[in-house]
């Protein structure tokens, strides 16, 4: 781009820049919709459709099986879930899970980004390891801190016991431990995506920035502070709110780790819901436990993200 | 392009002769800790990796022995034969890669059309586009897998790899077009503008000038799907009953419920050997990866 940018072009040029090929004039929308419509299709059939009705089945008493017949209940299912403290208790956990996963993510992710971006030997290798848990399947990361974690030879109870500490925690089946134990595998598996995109943006901070803010006298942590963290901000809201969400809505991982238990203390709204539709076959209820996630989600995401944009503003 | 192009920014990064008088003093402390630091990354994400690894070559006997090594005694290949004998892992693997080739197939073939549409013409099919994408990040999967279980089943599709293939290509949409825009947007339009003075038609411009360039994005969108498919989970489980019929990770979490100290050795071998395809894909898109996803973040 910006090699292009340099050869001089016709006086008239750039006002043309931005069009395609099929865009004479203001046109070229109906060519747009016939390319966009093989995506469309399926989309609309299996992907919109789909949800407008996951929506309004909220809001009826849908079960499976072959004769039952569904009617409109209207807000029973809420009124039900509004008494239903296991829901709530899900509900907590929950948002215990993703808010725990998210922020230590970040922070786990931030010091690995800016560790990655000086000039480190071995920094290939904390590279790679980085990526791997992004190729990997959920349910074989689950599987691989099973292993880590098996109370009687798993190599975190076995160093344990090297130490000389206690090393008989039945990580993921005590009460105390198994939430805990769990986001921390949440936070492993999630690294990925949060380094990378920390590390690119670092990498697109002007190096100028930084010669200015030391010139001025600025330490290390001033600069990071000062210069790193404000130009990082776009992308620090833009990671952590998706973070948030993925890990609000994740179900894999916790479903082959714990499958909720013990005692329902790692039992994720999603895992609930799943349950509730699938095992016992209310869809109607299940739904309304989904719209009842979505409308906390969005609630959360408005107020994030205008706090956001308003001091951003100011 | 971009692989030489990353390495030389990182390296370009080490500050100028000022920066480096003024904090020598600090840098001699913060160094080893900085590798310290590093060295605690390593550990958190490589450990668990090299235990699935030597777990996977230790005979039973030595993974019940009260005294457990690091490494294997005696590395052997026995879980891998083991685990493929059962639990169906070819069978599974099998249906993995049906279901994973023809939802990338499927997937590039109508994210093309479409990402070019989204990236050339500013209409608002645009806005409703990346409003869509954004969307379908937010909605937990459980209001849409209710309904489409239902539709699914109607339209005689349950328990069928055609209904997964479905239902994957529709899951795993948004972000190829998010990613191959990403792409599209990258090449000037100034290339096409010039092939069209040159007298060349739309479908030749398309597929002499825009096609070359767009490939290797397009490599690594259709190697992302690929492996979002093979990786996937919840889905399968709830389209997929007949155990003829399931995907890896299926059978995997299904070895999971009955794993015995004696069955821990084929469980991590198999685990191993259904994220080698993954994994080697992954290994060529990376530096492409991270970069179009800056480049659609940046410029959608």
């Amino acid at each position: 781009m910006t090699a292009l940018r340099e050869t001089p072009l016709p006086a008239q040029k750039p006002r043309r820049r931005k069009r395609g090929l099929g865009a004479p004039g203001s046109g070229g929308g109906r060519d747009a919709w016939l390319l966009v419509l093989p995506a469309l299709i399926p989309v609309l059939l299996f992907s919109v459709y789909p949800l407008v009705q996951g929506l309004l089945l909220g809001f009826t008493d849908a079960r499976a099986g072959l004769d039952a017949v569904t009617s409109f209940n209207g807000v029973e299912n809420y009124n039900r879930l509004a008494g239903n403290e296991l829901f709530w208790a899900s509900f907590r956990i929950g948002l215990i899970w993703a808010f725990g996963v998210t922020i230590l993510q970040f922070f786990a992710s931030l010091g690995l980004a800016l560790l990655l971006n000086l000039d480190l030997k071995f920094r290939w290798l904390a590279r790679t390891l980085a990526l791997v848990p992004w190729a990997m399947p959920p349910v074989i990361i689950a599987i691989m801190w099973r292993l880590m974690l098996n109370p009687t030879y798993g190599p975190i109870n076995e160093s344990l016991r090297t130490l000389g500490l206690p090393g008989d925690t039945n990580w993921l089946g005590d009460f105390s431990t198994a939430l805990p134990a769990v986001i921390v595998v949440g936070v492993w598996a999630g690294m990925p995506q949060t380094t990378i995109t920390l590390l690119a943006g670092l990498q697109n901070v002007p190096t100028e920035l930084h010669e200015a803010a030391s010139i001025d006298g600025a330490g290390t942590f001033g600069r990071f502070w000062h210069v790193t963290l404000p130009s990082l901000r776009p992308i620090i809201i833009a990671i952590t709110t998706l973070d948030l969400i993925w890990n609000f809505n994740s179900f894999a991982l916790v479903y082959v780790l714990t499958a909720g238990g013990p005692g329902g203390q790692t039992m994720l709204p999603m895992l609930f819901a799943y349950n509730e539709a699938f095992r016992y076959g209310n869809f109607g209820y299940a739904a309304a436990m989904g719209n009842v996630m979505v409308i906390v989600i969005g609630i959360f995401l408005f107020f994030y993200l205008r706090s956001q944009a308003r001091s951003r503003l100011s | 392009m971009t692989q030489a192009a990353m390495p030389t920014r990182l390296d370009a990064k080490p500050p100028t002769q000022k920066r480096l008088t003024s904090t020598t003093r600090g840098r001699r402390i913060t160094r080893p800790l900085q590798y310290l630091a590093l060295l605690g990354y390593i550990v958190f994400l490589g450990f668990p990796l090299l235990f699935l690894l030597s777990t996977a070559f230790k005979t039973p006997q030595e993974l019940q022995s009260a005294n457990p090594t690091f490494l294997p005694m005696a590395p052997n290949f026995d879980n891998f034969f083991n685990a493929i004998e059962k639990a169906n892992l070819i069978q599974a693997a099998g249906n993995s890669f049906i279901v994973a080739v023809s939802t990338t197939i499927i997937v590039t073939l109508i994210s093309l059309p479409a990402a070019y549409a989204l990236a050339r013409f500013k209409t608002k099919l645009r806005g409703i586009a990346t409003g869509w994408i954004l969307l379908s990040q937010v909605f937990p999967f459980i209001l849409i897998i209710i309904p489409l279980f239902l539709v699914l089943k109607q339209i005689g599709l349950i328990n069928s790899l055609v209904g997964l293939v479905l239902v994957y290509t529709v899951w795993s949409l948004p972000f190829a077009l998010w990613m191959l825009q990403g792409y599209v947007a990258g090449i000037p339009v100034e290339l096409e503008e010039a092939g069209a003075t040159d007298g060349g038609s739309k479908l030749l411009i398309l597929r002499v000038i825009v096609l070359p360039l767009l490939a290797p994005g397009l490599v690594a969108t259709s190697l992302f799907t690929f492996i979002s498919s093979w990786n996937e989970f919840f889905f399968a489980l709830v389209l997929i009953q007949d155990p003829a019929l399931q995907t890896l990770p299926l059978t995997l979490a299904r070895f999971v419920g009955a794993e015995g100290q004696v069955q821990l050795g084929e469980l991590a071998a198999a685990s191993l050997l259904a994220t080698i395809p993954s994994l080697v894909f992954f290994a060529i898109i990376q530096r492409r990866l991270t970069s179009g996803l800056l480049s659609g973040a940046v410029k959608g």
